[in-house]
């Protein structure tokens, strides 16, 4: 009875915050709107026992993703009442598509003859509450044994992802007085010293240093 | 009063219509266009996690771990996109980017 409760308030509340999501103005609200969508999903996960997913779900969507979407945000100058412009003629085309789909959808859900029966012997069933092994164990237990190879992949796929995203964002800017190593060491007697020979009486003024970056 | 695999079935339907029609009604703005693709990526996670548990089998649950790793991914990548068009261009107006003839 109680996750039944749970199960209505937590999707109630993911829907309605995902509805707000697409319809309020403001993109900085539904940013967090999607944050609190995030939340009452790992809710969701947490009555369906996935523990492990739900708090993947927390740390790694609401704790970097999320917030990686609202520094962009707050980052951009844009107008956005501008963007909302076309919003009533969108959606009546809106409407009907996402209508439709969600007609079938739920056509396919009520139809009784694609009712799901629980696979006899499952590849890899989920350990018995009595058995003390938890939904992390059990999910690391076949993840770095069956799967290890595309776990592997998924590490490769966050590499990639993480040098493309420096790469794109990374811009070398004029004028800024950056340290350059290999300038510093190739550094020697011949480069770092100079003998002036002063006249007696006189005096030497020294010529500006010449940095590489004037070069530019 | 049970909750059955439909219950999350319906729950998942209407977060990834909600998707879709972000997708139509913010046509311009491709900040909410990726937070649309975010609640559909949500939804089939919902979908594969609610399979898992009624079917008995966790690999449902392994591939919403790596739907979650892609997405994570694709929004970072996505992200770092519109910040540089963002810097060349002024504006994040997806009519505007047309310099490929698409």
């Amino acid at each position: 009875m109680a996750s039944a409760l749970f199960f209505y308030l937590f999707s109630v509340l993911a829907v309605a915050s995902g509805a707000s999501v697409i319809l309020t103005k403001n993109p900085v609200h539904a940013v967090l709107f999607l944050i609190l969508a995030f939340f009452n999903a790992a809710g969701l996960f947490v009555l369906l026992n996935a523990e492990f997913l739900a708090m993947l779900l927390v740390i790694v969507y609401v704790g970097a993703v999320s917030v990686l979407f609202l520094f962009v945000v707050m980052m951009l100058d844009v107008d956005f009442a501008e963007l909302k412009a076309g919003f009533i003629k969108n959606a009546k085309i809106g409407a009907l598509i996402g209508g439709l789909v969600l007609v079938e959808l739920l056509a396919l859900v009520g139809y009784k003859g694609l009712a799901v029966s629980p696979v006899m012997s499952p590849s890899s069933p989920v350990p018995a509450a009595d058995s003390g092994i938890t939904n992390t164990r059990a999910l690391g237990e076949i993840l770095y044994t069956k799967y290890v190879y595309y776990f592997e992949g998924a590490g490769l796929i966050l590499l990639v992802a993480m040098i493309g995203a420096i790469v794109l964002t990374l811009k070398h800017r004029k004028g800024v007085k950056r340290q350059s190593i290999s300038a510093q060491v190739a550094r020697g007697p011949a480069t770092g010293l100079e003998v002036v020979k002063v006249p007696s009486g006189g005096s030497v003024i020294p010529p500006p240093a010449k940095h590489p970056e004037a070069a530019e | 009063m049970t909750i059955g695999l439909g219950h999350y079935l319906v729950v998942a339907a209407c977060l990834f219509t909600l998707g879709i029609f972000g997708i139509f009604l913010n046509r311009k703005n491709v900040i909410v266009i990726l937070l649309s693709i975010e609640l559909m990526l949500l939804a089939v996670n919902i979908n594969l996690v609610a399979f898992s548990h009624f079917n008995g089998d966790l690999v449902g649950q392994i591939f919403a771990l790596f739907v979650l790793t892609v997405a994570a991914a694709e929004s970072a990548i996505g992200l770092a996109i519109m910040v540089v068009y963002f810097r060349n261009r002024g504006s994040i107006a997806v009519e505007d980017i047309n310099m490929m003839k698409g």
